[in-house]
């Protein structure tokens, strides 16, 4: 059991412990999609859904039915198959509401599945022993914070699309690390307030 | 202890993909139900279909045939159709297939675009001639050790097709062990235009290809199939110039017919055709190719092979086709080129004439993926 309040862990989860810039999980969708603002909200919001939902499905699932089977061993596979499956829904209906979207989000939205953040949330939920609304809470916040991460980033991007005196070595991924590595020394300068490991 | 861990732990996981699946597949019909769409076609007739599916599939259903070699998979880039209304935002599955122009005229990959909303599409109205053929497998003979001939009976509708001589049609196979649902490819016609009841096909095994695997291995006489057509442009061109014809392979289909033509129609322009293939025996029609030589005066047939060994006992040419263009074709001739086979093949002849001086516009070809 870990001791830590709602609040102070929604907080952590999307400044002090956030999970693309303290973590480093899912930089390659960080990478690919922020080139502009829209798109990054949009593949943003599809992360918050999933991880929300996954981390407290997968919740219910280890502590109900792997536990009580000592089947603990599987949840790799079947953490990452609710996941698919969570992914899958939001394919649908972004194809089906939200059709310009899709288009711009591309192989990009079906590999949410295989963004490690995702994963790497319901692991730490694991290890960290979060009780339910913990696990609710931090799915939420730390996909609220790769979100935060990833508008950040694309809308620096943007700004820098308006001004195109780059280096040509580093148009594309090249600046695009180098603005996620300064967010993310500003984001260590947080970490001092809150330990959540 | 360890083997019931496993087999429960399989099962488990099987219970959960299970339930998600079942959970997905009931988001899936009310996320993915469109309901009925209308799609107006040339301002003129209106559809009433279901939503959900591509273009192409959705048009086949109400016997609107869209030319296609590929068979919906988005390979060959055939089936363009201009939406004016409701297509949604280009693709990145449509952009490799779309010129510029294309683009501004609004036309679209028809098997990539799902119908999701009311549409507008405009469609040449010879495509309305496009019909489907019940047919008949009603002789099939090996021409080489992987090129099939088969005929085709056409037994409905009676009144058989129509076609230019090198133009294609679809022929569809049925579901079978390579395939869990009909597949079409495209064949050209080999035979004379004139008869309207029969079709000559020449189909070369294509590694895993579904449709050439299963007319190699698993059709047989009297079996009935589906067709589709006839589609394309390719056609004598008209004029008082020489005319020449170059194939290699299956390419040679479409010459035959256009061969047939210059026989009927008594057309008396000088004709040549070469035909590349490698070895001896892999040329096909070559006694029917020698008796029309000695037939018609004005036509030289000109076979060569890439791969001729020693005890092949081969006095013809040797080497490819674009060498016969070297030796054959001087600089500015006044020529109709006429050109089937492989894409590599029929860029670099296209190359090679158009160096040699002949225009762009008195080249016409056919490129068989």
């Amino acid at each position: 059991m870990n001791e830590i309040s709602l609040a102070t862990l929604f907080f952590a989860a999307i400044f002090t412990n956030n999970i693309l810039l303290t973590n480093f999980l899912g930089l390659c969708p960080h990478i690919a999609i922020s080139r502009d603002l829209k798109s990054a909200m949009g593949i943003g919001a599809a992360v918050v859904f999933v991880t929300t939902l996954t981390s407290v499905l997968n919740h219910v699932i280890y502590y109900n039915v792997l536990i009580p089977f000592h089947l603990e061993h599987f949840r790799f596979i079947i953490f990452i198959i609710v996941i698919a499956s969570f992914v899958q829904l939001v394919e649908m209906t972004i194809d089906r509401y939200f059709t310009r979207l899709y288009v711009v989000l591309g192989i990009f939205l079906p590999l949410i599945t295989v963004n490690c953040a995702i994963l790497g949330i319901s692991l730490f939920m694991v290890i960290r022993e979060y009780t339910f609304a913990q696990s609710l809470v931090y799915g939420a916040g730390s996909g609220i914070g790769w979100m935060l991460a990833i508008t950040l980033v694309g809308s620096i991007r943007e700004k820098i699309q308006k001004h195109p005196n780059l280096p040509r070595g580093l148009v594309g991924p090249g600046i695009t690390l180098i603005i996620t590595g300064l967010l993310s020394l500003a984001f260590m300068a947080f970490s001092g307030m809150i330990q959540i490991q | 202890m360890i083997t019931s861990t496993l087999i429960f732990g399989i099962l488990l996981i099987s219970v959960i993909t299970a339930l998600l699946a079942l959970f997905l597949e009931t988001a899936h019909s009310y996320i993915a139900d469109y309901g009925q769409v209308r799609i107006n076609i040339n301002n003129d007739k209106d559809l009433e279909v279901n939503g959900g599916d591509p273009l192409l599939s959705t048009l086949i259903r109400e016997k609107i045939f869209i030319p296609s070699a590929c068979g919906g998979k988005g390979t060959c880039g055939y089936c363009k159709v201009r939406v004016l209304e409701g297509g949604g935002p280009l693709l990145p599955t449509e952009s490799p297939y779309l010129s510029k122009e294309e683009i501004q005229q609004d036309k679209r990959i028809s098997c990539q675009i799902k119908v999701k909303s009311d549409m507008k599409i405009a469609i040449p109205q010879e495509l309305f001639n496009v019909r489907e053929y019940r047919v008949l497998a009603e002789r099939i003979e090996e021409l080489t050790h992987f090129i099939k001939g088969i005929r085709l009976e056409i037994l409905e509708p009676e009144d058989g097709i129509s076609f230019v001589p090198g133009q294609y049609i679809q022929l569809q196979v049925p579901a079978y062990k390579l395939s869990s649902q009909p597949e079409f490819r495209a064949y050209s016609i080999a035979s004379s235009a004139r008869d309207h009841h029969f079709l000559d096909l020449v189909i070369a095994r294509v590694d895993k290809g579904i449709v050439s695997t299963y007319v190699h291995d698993y059709l047989r006489e009297k079996d009935e199939l589906i067709a589709r057509g006839p589609f394309g442009d390719f056609h004598l061109l008209e004029s008082d110039r020489d005319i020449l014809l170059i194939a290699t392979g299956s390419g040679l289909a479409p010459m035959m017919s256009i061969l047939h033509q210059i026989d009927y129609e008594h057309i008396q322009r000088k004709t040549t055709l070469f035909f590349g293939t490698r070895t001896p025996d892999e040329l096909f029609y070559y006694d029917e190719l020698r008796s029309l030589e000695r037939r018609l005066k004005q036509f030289t047939f000109v076979p060569t092979l890439s791969r001729a060994r020693s005890r092949d006992d081969w006095k013809g040419e040797r080497g490819r086709v674009t060498e016969l263009i070297e030796t054959y074709i001087h600089d500015n001739a006044a020529v109709d080129v006429h050109i089937c086979g492989s894409p590599p093949m029929v860029q670099s002849c296209v190359d090679l004439l158009i160096k040699k001086g002949i225009p762009a516009d008195r080249i016409i070809f056919d490129k068989f993926e």
